[in-house]
């Protein structure tokens, strides 16, 4: 069924990246160290994991739509994040081997989250350093990608088939935007969804304020800072708030479910899910 | 001490953050910076490149400091001028403080300079009786205030004219009624002409020291600057020893690229080399020039290889121009000579990892402030790296401490992960469901303060993973 749903949603548009993601558009990932991935191996964050299980259900049907197998390693708990970024590295220690253990064999490692996996790639290389792990590691951090960078770069496909006939403006999380340098990758992807009208907010790549601890740290700012975006948002009159990262925009739901206002927050990975079959949740 | 600057910080960040006046204010100062800059860096032909050049120039001046001072030093004797080195503030002031008493100087005009703020020079020098004019058109209206600077770039940007014209007729004359700002700032330079004439002395601070011409360069925009330097008697430099940079041409990109950063111009109206006192024949300057080199903890920074970099900032104010955090919550909030991303990062090494700590925390680790940087300085990753030394040093609350210990067990034994996971909903669905959301029964109750409680969905995905999603 892949296969033929494949067909039908490459026809005539260039599929060799897809078939050979070594060869990427960009360029700018060593693709040539990875081997034509069959199976994805799912790292789904464990904020996800517990309170916004939708993204990660839509993440596996836009993956098996353009005809991956997807695994999900049981034994995953986080990567760490939280603890790192408080300064506890010692315990983000413990919490990253534990990671690198569970996804070593991993061919490719795909998160719906920008700012996840930042943490693996980005970080993992100087908080392993002198641990016995510290190879396992390296090749980790190598083949993980956040979910748009995937599509686009990896594998090599922007057209995923999906329908979202919605007024959508699009958020640049921060750790998706400036340590994995995904500017255009979502924006290219939510292009190519049927009936999506796509606006564009003020200040679209300024921090929404959720920042993990400094939500709970600094509330206030935190508030306000979302209630910036928030006014961005709804000057925009667009129906629907997305970005890469789940956290933004848990964040956002919140501030914006307080304010009762109209537009409401959806992750990219549940526009590009949706296949027009279906009403979109209220 | 440290609870009262970090619930200062807290209190203080709450009520700016909510205050929309001052929001509104920033936002359309920022909003003429951030269409400036753009035009600024659309002017060089490559900004990366030029981003890249300052780096390296910087690097070569931090990496040789030693070289570069000396060289910098022996240029500036040879010309008739003096150099103090002061390993603290205490012994900044107290030099100034002992020329000035020695010379008999009544009244000092100041132009900009931030190190002089940080050594807090102005009071040492009131308390003998000496009369301390900020002469930049925003310093002297904070001066009149009696506030410190808002910003280092912009010291008095929290402002509107209309506040600013109401200060005047407190301060300077009850006569002025137009809030135009021409007419502003003729009313400030009635005031100011005449301390210039009276100064026997003039204080300014340095952009960059220049080791091979043994100059000291400084960019102003209201010719100020050049009158303090060159009218009253003795002239006195106060700069920061990371100031120093290795050759005159460095400037060709250093000082575009500041004037870029800083307001989005060119170059600024005035850039001035300075290399000594007033020499046989010349018929200006002062008869006096010393240079007072601070370290004030800049020399235990460079020690730091992680973080020396740190060292190469030329205090332009992107970073604070870009920051979120401080477009909410403002300058003064931070209670720091230097705010903003820099100034988080700077002000534990300078102020104690201890009283300061909470400013590493207080980002969301965006990382524009890196972005804009335009000597590349790795801002928000150093903020990480604060957090850490801090957890380290054990700066940080033991509850604190506890939690992530706990945390790190649930986390290398998932079925304790799921376990709590599990928990945690039905604790929450149970506490919303008595309609308790936001009391202190509440776990959420800081999170729910400001937003809606997040829906809790009634499993987990791994749940619904075992329960027939994980077929392929």
């Amino acid at each position: 069924m892949c296969g033929a749903t494949q067909a039908a949603l490459f026809q005539g548009s260039p599929t060799r990246n897809f078939l050979n993601p070594c060869v990427t558009r960009q360029g700018n990932i060593e693709s040539s160290k990875l081997k034509m991935p069959h199976q994805v191996s799912l790292f789904v964050p464990c904020f996800v994991d517990q309170l916004l299980p939708e993204v990660a259900v839509d993440t596996v049907k836009v993956l098996r739509r353009i005809g991956y197998a997807v695994e999900f390693p049981e034994d995953q708990t986080c990567c760490g994040q939280p603890a790192f970024n408080t300064g506890y590295w010692n315990e983000a220690r413990f919490c990253a081997e534990h990671f690198v253990r569970v996804f070593k064999h991993a061919e490719v490692v795909v998160c719906p989250s920008g700012s996840c996996a930042t943490m693996v790639r980005t970080f993992y290389a100087d908080l392993l350093a002198s641990s016995s792990l510290r190879d396992d590691a390296k090749t980790v951090a190598s083949r993980t990608f956040e979910l748009s960078e995937f599509l686009v770069k990896v594998a090599g496909v922007t057209q995923v088939g999906a329908t979202f006939p919605h007024a959508v403006t699009y958020h640049a999380s921060c750790h998706g935007l400036r340590e994995l340098h995904l500017r255009d990758e979502p924006l290219q992807l939510l292009r190519q969804v049927a009936g999506l009208k796509l606006v564009e907010m003020a200040r679209s790549e300024e921090c929404c304020g959720f920042g993990g601890t400094f939500a709970m740290k600094f509330p206030d700012i935190s508030a306000a800072m979302g209630i910036s975006k928030a006014e961005n948002v709804a000057a925009t009159k667009a129906e629907f708030v997305t970005a890469i990262d789940p956290s933004c925009l848990m964040h956002l739901q919140g501030i914006m479910g307080k304010r009762k206002d109209q537009a409401r927050t959806i992750h990219l990975a549940s526009i590009l899910a949706h296949d027009g079959s279906t009403q979109v949740r209220p | 001490m440290s609870a009262t600057a970090a619930q200062r910080f807290l209190q203080d960040a709450a009520a700016k953050s909510a205050d929309l006046v001052h929001r509104e204010i920033i936002r359309r100062g920022m909003d003429s910076y951030d269409a400036a800059h753009l035009k600024g860096r659309a002017r060089i032909k490559d900004w990366e490149a030029a981003r890249q050049k300052c780096q390296e120039i910087k690097r070569e001046a931090i990496n040789h400091l030693d070289r570069y001072l000396l060289q910098f030093e022996e240029k500036v004797i040879a010309r008739g001028g003096h150099v103090f080195w002061a390993t603290n503030g205490a012994e900044a002031c107290e030099y100034v403080k002992n020329l000035a008493t020695q010379r008999g100087v009544r009244t000092v005009v100041k132009s900009k300079s931030m190190v002089t703020e940080e050594i807090h020079l102005g009071p040492v020098l009131e308390k003998v009786g000496i009369k301390v004019w900020e002469t930049d058109f925003g310093e002297y209206i904070v001066q009149l205030r009696d506030e410190p600077p808002y910003h280092i770039v912009t010291p008095a940007m929290h402002l509107n004219r209309g506040q600013i014209a109401e200060l005047f007729r407190e301060k300077l004359d009850p006569g002025i009624i137009s809030d135009d700002p021409a007419d502003l700032m003729a009313a400030a330079r009635r005031k100011l002409r005449q301390a210039f004439f009276t100064a026997e002395m003039g204080i300014s601070g340095a952009n960059f020291l220049v080791a091979d011409a043994g100059v000291v360069a400084i960019s102003t925009n209201e010719g100020n600057g050049r009158l303090c330097t060159s009218v009253p008697r003795i002239h006195i430099v106060v700069t920061g020893i990371e100031k120093v940079i290795p050759r005159l041409e460095d400037l060709a990109v250093l000082w575009p690229v500041l004037a870029t950063s800083g307001t989005g111009q060119g170059i600024t109206t005035y850039s001035t080399l300075i290399g000594g006192p007033r020499r046989a024949g010349e018929v200006d300057g002062p008869e006096e020039f010393h240079v007072v080199l601070v370290d004030n903890g800049r020399s235990q920074l460079l020690a730091d290889a992680e973080q020396r970099e740190v060292l190469h900032c030329i205090r332009c104010g992107a970073c604070l121009n870009i920051c979120p955090v401080f477009r909410h919550v403002g300058g003064h909030t931070y209670g720091t000579t230097y705010p903003g991303p820099i100034g988080s990062v700077l002000t534990p090494h300078l102020g104690g990892i201890k009283e300061f700590n909470h400013l590493s925390y207080a980002s969301s680790l965006c990382g524009a402030c890196t972005s804009v940087c335009p000597v590349k300085i790795d801002l928000h990753h150093h903020l990480l790296q604060n957090r850490r030394n801090a957890t380290e040093a054990g700066a940080t609350k033991s509850s604190e401490r506890m939690m992530f210990r706990a945390w790190r067990a649930a986390m290398v034994h998932p079925w304790i992960y799921a376990l709590g996971g599990w928990s945690m909903r039905k604790v929450l669905r149970i506490v919303y469901g008595m309609g308790l959301s936001g009391t202190f029964l509440d776990p959420m109750r800081v999170w729910n303060r400001h937003r809606a409680p997040v829906p809790l969905p009634s499993e987990s995905f791994r749940a619904r993973w075992r329960k027939g999603l994980g077929t392929n």
